[in-house]
């Protein structure tokens, strides 16, 4: 890597310098309209209606008129379904960040190993992800039917009685989980897989050469090389925690008694169920203020090291 | 029903976010009476056969009895027709024609300025159709949609469980429906179907139970006084606890849906329960969805919802509601003709025979086939008193929560005393 850098770097300051002294105003504004037309009509300007909206008791019909100021925020933060929200995407990152990332991980390092039929493999466990969510949510609601369901079948044969897990209050939040997890985790293995075969073999070799056991390559050597993807696994994956909509709503539709029930399928509920925009709109803002702080904070404080480029400037492109 | 299935059905709900609900109905398009030219933008909900080829027939041939007016359709999926309309709404340009199931959310349509007063216009035919249909369409008594279907809910057994556990006649009473059940329990048998997960069935037991209690009015004064802590209610509640603990619902039942392969109608239809508390439609879709597609056939009985022991209600008053349309406020002076001859007797008797409506249009009673649909409508016919699903008839806020506070009765998470302290919090709320 270091030698790639040396070779490039030479040609590079002086053209990169021309370029910078002959770009005009003009162009860069004609170049950037379009994108930051398109950019302020699609995600600033409904970011501005929500934040809007969220102020108002609105049924969605007309324009708002009803001022609540912020009591559609305390509402919601007082509101049992959606502390619940809360603390179910709490579960749910935890879940994500200490069992699905660490076995993509460990899946990851053992498909790296020279194996016969390796290319199966990685297809295999990389195939989930290529289905939509609510195809998956489709076929566990199949598997996973109470009484004539593939899981139900299996679990006879083998003289037990399968609970129905999308019924139970109590294990439903876990089966949305491994749901989720068995979608995803194929692409966390692939980031994983190829930031791994990015490491010089030199690294492990010399490793190996100092007398370092495998368990201390992989943790000295391989782990903290392969930081910047972890790093991006880890911010994927709680973004995506905290949006999670199609996969519950088609697998529980967040039930039973809002069990599996997710900031996004409470906004939806209220927005088009109840017709309650305002409130809706302030659970969106809510969501979007969560995502964006956990993205401020992720990018300078965690992944800082990854943006000034110091071990590898893999993660930042990944 | 076919109508009523897909209004029910919960697939493809796939991600609409925050960015669809307010960037979605951009882009109404104006078409006023200008010119020779109409153009009627007809919403329904019957997206499948038997109904969908009967509307675009009759759309057909109107256009062809009309020149100068088209008819464009645009039949939608019952879950993403709600979605549609919503951002069309938002957006102030409803479509000139489109289903409605009248009660709140027609309300709300019509205090939000997007339906059009059609009292004057209908007056001349409104007659020929059933009085007890109107009700849910008629706000502050103008009339602002109109009817094609209409039904009941009430419970659908099977005759040969109910022989096998001894059951001599069909319960009457509340008290002999829970004797039932407990016999059904004995025999094996499991005595009641439920789709937990959609909600919706559980909330006319729960609704049914507060008219037998409190008598027809009841439900109505709740929601006009923002009142539901009432002891009527709460003994409303009790008494479907008084079901629910006996567990008389199929295993996995909070997971089930209506209409999925494994839901409520297919095990009915597999013979896998002894009943359903359901609409008209249930004798179809039991069929669709069980396993052999012909469903327990003649095995099939129906019978009314049971009266309570005290109770002020009577057997003779329904818990229902139908499908219909309303007009946008936009919509080009043909749409009223157009709907006018939707709704004769000819397109009525047509609509009726396809088995997935029962018309509204009293002179079309005589086209319904089925045994079952005759029942209903003989059940319908005789009735005192109606009151529409409350998921319709209240706001949509109230309504969902109807659904939602019953559905936790159901799961025990909640008490019959919880549940009207809830429902009186979003009344008021609203």
């Amino acid at each position: 890597m270091v030698a790639i850098h040396q070779t490039v770097r030479p040609a590079a300051p002086p053209a990169r310098g021309r370029r910078r002294r002959r770009v005009r105003p003009a162009t860069v504004a004609a170049f950037l309209a379009p994108a930051l037309a398109l950019f302020l009509l699609l995600v600033v300007t409904p970011i501005l209606v929500a934040a809007y909206a969220s102020a108002f008791k609105w049924n969605g019909f007309g324009v708002p008129s009803d001022f609540v100021g912020w009591d559609n925020f305390t509402r919601a933060f007082a509101d049992p379904t959606f502390r619940g929200d809360l603390w179910r995407a709490f579960v749910l990152v935890a879940l994500s960040l200490l069992v699905q990332l660490p076995a993509a991980l460990g899946l990851a390092m053992l498909l790296n190993q020279p194996l016969r039929g390796r290319a199966v493999y990685r297809l295999l466990f990389f195939a989930p992800y290529v289905l939509s969510e609510v195809t998956t949510a489709v076929l566990f609601t199949l598997v996973f039917s109470p009484n004539r369901g593939l899981g139900d079948t299996l679990s006879r044969l083998l003289g037990a009685e399968a609970g129905a897990v999308f019924a139970d209050p109590d294990t439903v939040l876990l089966a949305v989980f491994l749901v989720v997890s068995w979608k995803y985790f194929g692409l966390h293995m692939v980031l994983f897989l190829a930031a791994r075969q990015g490491i010089p073999r030199e690294l492990t070799e010399a490793a190996t050469t100092d007398g370092a056991t495998a368990w201390q390559t992989f943790r000295h050597v391989t782990l903290p090389l392969l930081g910047p993807t972890i790093r991006i696994s880890v911010f994927l994956s709680v973004i995506g925690t905290i949006q999670l909509f199609d996969m519950v709503w088609v697998l529980t539709g967040g039930g039973p008694i809002h069990a599996s029930e997710t900031m996004a399928v409470t906004m939806y509920q209220f927005g088009f169920r109840r017709f309650e925009v305002g409130y809706a709109s302030a659970i969106s803002i809510v969501m979007f203020a969560l995502s964006f702080a956990f993205a401020l904070v992720y990018q300078r404080v965690v992944m800082r090291r990854d943006t000034e480029g110091a071990v590898t400037t893999r993660g930042v492109q990944g | 029903m076919t109508a009523h299935l897909s209004r029910r059905s919960l697939l493809g709900m796939a991600g609409l976010g925050a960015g669809a609900m307010l960037l979605g109905g951009c882009g109404g398009d104006d078409d006023g009476g200008s010119g020779g030219t109409q153009t009627i933008d007809w919403w329904h909900i019957q997206n499948t056969e038997p109904m969908l080829p009967v509307w675009a027939a009759m759309a057909k041939e109107y256009q062809d009895a009309h020149a100068g007016v088209t008819v464009e359709i645009q039949p939608l999926e019952n879950e993403a027709f709600k979605a549609k309309l919503t951002t069309a709404t938002q957006a102030g340009s409803p479509p000139d024609l489109f289903q409605s199931w009248g009660g709140g959310v027609l309300a709300q349509q019509v205090q939000a300025g997007l339906v059009k007063d059609i009292t004057d216009d209908v007056a001349p035919w409104i007659g020929s159709l059933l009085p007890l249909a109107m009700q849910p369409y008629t706000v502050e008594g103008r009339i602002y949609g109109v009817p094609f279907d209409l039904g009941m809910i009430g419970f659908w057994y099977n005759t040969a469980h109910f022989e096998r556990a001894g059951i001599g006649s069909p319960p009457a009473t509340w008290a002999q429906l829970l004797d039932a059940v407990g016999k059904l329990k004995s025999a094996g048998i499991v005595p009641i179907a439920l789709a937990g997960k959609d909600k919706w069935p559980g909330h006319y037991y729960w609704s049914y139970l507060a008219m037998r209690v409190g008598g027809l009015s009841v439900l109505q004064q709740a929601l006009e006084q923002k009142n539901f802590d009432t002891p009527d209610l709460v003994a409303a509640g009790q008494r479907f606890k008084e079901l629910i603990d006996l567990q008389p619902f199929q295993k996995g039942f909070l997971g089930a849906e209506y209409g999925s392969p494994d839901g409520q109608a297919a095990t009915m239809g597999n013979g896998g329960a002894a009943m359903e508390l359901m609409g008209q439609w249930a004798p179809s879709v039991q069929a669709s969805s069980s396993t052999s597609k012909q469903g327990i056939g003649d095995k099939l009985g129906f019978f009314p919802f049971p009266t309570v022991d005290g109770g002020k209600g009577t057997v003779t008053e329904v818990f229902g509601g139908g499908n219909g349309f309303a007009v946008g406020r936009d919509a080009p002076p043909a749409t009223l003709d157009f709907l006018k001859t939707l709704l004769d007797v000819a397109n009525q008797r047509r609509a009726a025979a396809t088995g997935a409506v029962l018309p509204t249009v009293k002179d079309a009673a005589d086209s319904i086939k089925d045994a079952t649909g005759k029942t209903v409508a003989a059940t319908l016919a005789g009735a005192t008193g109606f009151q529409l699903y409350l998921d319709q008839a209240y706001p949509p806020a109230l309504g969902q929560q109807v659904n939602d506070s019953v559905a936790e009765l159901v799961a025990g998470a909640k008490t019959p005393e919880e549940v009207v302290k809830d429902l009186t919090a979003v009344a008021k709320s609203q």
